[in-house]
């Protein structure tokens, strides 16, 4: 049996994604030389729905990339069966770039350790910042994220779920799953 | 989509639809590694693959070498004429000492079918198949198979045309197998002495006529004439067979306007392909060689990628 919390709904998510925004473009003082990279799949999501609050704030979006960190991860050997690999598409030259990457959940910092391995293979950016819905803690790796829509204190054995329109055709929100007592 | 389970890989034969299918799927994504400033991705990092070639090649063994390099595998090349082999060590003998050594995968080729079975059948190492004799060359066929998909957006219903030396082809075994798994109609065409008996069985339409074999195809392989492993007399002379079964310009007259004409390689040119057809607008043969990589990058992944692989 398993405990569902619903944390966030699509009004919290679409609000934190607008306020992500915004504190990109303050930080950066504009969109010049910026550009957003999603992690896969979620990550390219809210990449995508970060670019469109910066559309509307701006008037025109950035350049955007999604990166699949596969066969960057650290547990490559140890999993017993493959993960399926996605395509990885930068088009634009990264070196010079203020990158933004773009993840769901921060976690234990190990799938931002392969991207950020996975995009120096790209080229060497001017920075690269993080932005992430749902911060979690637990952290196993010195990283923290630059922009965070909500912290949650969470315990290890619960599931910080982030549900999407695009990936799962049902309405955006954050869920806890946590085993019932 | 299915997951993978094999340990070897030894011909198309023994692979499912859906294995095929992953294998392609997941060489879409490696194509783009190659195309990077910094060809390279960390996957396979520490793993040790060995090349053990008794038969010449150039494509095959550069192209599993550096699908290894772009994983950051280790690779060491064995070539028969520098090694123990000539001192009369026997294959298996070969492979347990390399096994010895801790190596991960062997990539074999060899002129006798069957040697990677027996090296599979006997090593822990995975074991992957680069051409055996005359029966299969499973990683040219997966290649095969992606550069049709990747030209013509399909494989199912489409109508393949091999043309040559079936008898002695193992790219041909291997693609027949593939295609007609993928679901297209295949039609072997080549002279009656260079035709295996019993091809039918295989499920394909046997022709002697290539004008006819092209008029209706969509994909046409054009097989080498392996003229090394004629001992016997196959065929009057090489100049009446380039004349009967030789792809020219004037043969594709009567083709589909957007026909793709694949070779394996290495062409003998003015033979079983002319250099204007080889060149032409039709051929995807350097093609064929780009995505060789990415799906022999594929192969390596999923055959070493994980604990299990292993």
């Amino acid at each position: 049996m398993t405990n569902n919390s619903k944390i966030m709904d699509k009004e919290n998510v679409g609000r934190a994604l607008m306020r992500i925004a915004h504190e990109i473009l303050e930080k950066n003082r504009g969109t010049e030389n910026l550009c957003l990279v999603g992690i896969r799949t979620r990550g390219a999501v809210l990449a995508e729905r970060i670019n469109e609050c910066i559309r509307q704030i701006e008037g025109s979006p950035l350049a955007i990339g999604i990166l699949d960190i596969t066969l960057y991860r650290d547990d490559l050997t140890l999993v017993s069966t493959q993960p399926v690999i996605h395509e990885t598409s930068i088009s634009f030259d990264i070196t010079g770039k203020k990158i933004v990457l773009v993840d769901d959940v921060l976690f234990t910092g190990r799938t931002i350790r392969a991207a950020l391995d996975a995009l120096i293979d790209f080229g060497r950016p001017a920075s690269i910042q993080l932005a992430v819905l749902i911060d979690r803690g637990h952290r196993e790796l010195p990283i923290r994220a630059d922009y965070v829509g909500k912290n949650i204190p969470t315990a290890l054995d619960q599931n910080v779920k982030v549900i999407l329109k695009e990936t799962d055709s049902e309405e955006d929100q954050v869920i806890i799953k946590s085993r019932a007592l | 989509m299915s997951q993978w389970t094999k340990h070897d890989l030894l011909g198309l034969d023994d692979l499912t639809k859906e294995e095929i299918e992953l294998v392609l799927e997941t060489a879409k994504s490696f194509k783009e590694v190659s195309t990077r400033d910094v060809k390279k991705v960390p996957a396979l990092r520490g793993k040790t693959i060995v090349l053990l070639f008794f038969e010449a090649s150039t494509r095959t063994r550069t192209s599993f070498e550096l699908a290894a390099k772009r994983l950051s595998a280790d690779t060491i090349n064995i070539s028969p004429s520098t090694s123990a082999i000539s001192k009369g060590e026997s294959i298996l003998d070969t492979g347990k000492n390399l096994e010895a050594m801790n190596v991960d995968a062997i990539i074999v080729r060899h002129s006798s079918s069957g040697v990677p079975k027996i090296l599979s059948d006997n090593l822990k190492a995975s074991i992957i198949n680069a051409g055996d004799g005359c029966r299969e060359h499973p990683t040219q066929a997966l290649l095969d198979l992606f550069t049709i998909k990747e030209k013509l957006g399909r494989i199912e219903g489409l109508n393949v045309g091999i043309v040559g030396d079936i008898l002695h082809s193992r790219v041909a075994r291997s693609n027949i197998w593939g295609l007609k798994k993928m679901g297209a109609n295949v039609t072997v065409c080549g002279p009656s002495t260079l035709m295996p008996r019993g091809i039918e069985e295989c499920g394909v339409k046997v022709s002697h006529n290539l004008s006819e074999v092209i008029k209706t195809s969509d994909v046409l392989m054009v097989l080498r004439l392996q003229l090394e492993r004629m001992q016997d007399k196959f065929l009057p002379s090489v100049r009446e067979y380039a004349k009967i079964f030789g792809v020219n310009k004037e043969k594709l007259k009567h083709a589909k306007k957007d026909i793709v004409i694949m070779h394996p390689g290495p062409t003998n040119r003015g033979v079983e392909l002319s250099a204007e057809v080889a060149d032409g607008e039709y051929s995807v043969i350097l093609d064929q060689v780009t995505n060789g990589i990415a799906v022999r990058m594929a192969t390596l992944y999923l055959l070493l990628g994980t604990k299990e692989g292993n």
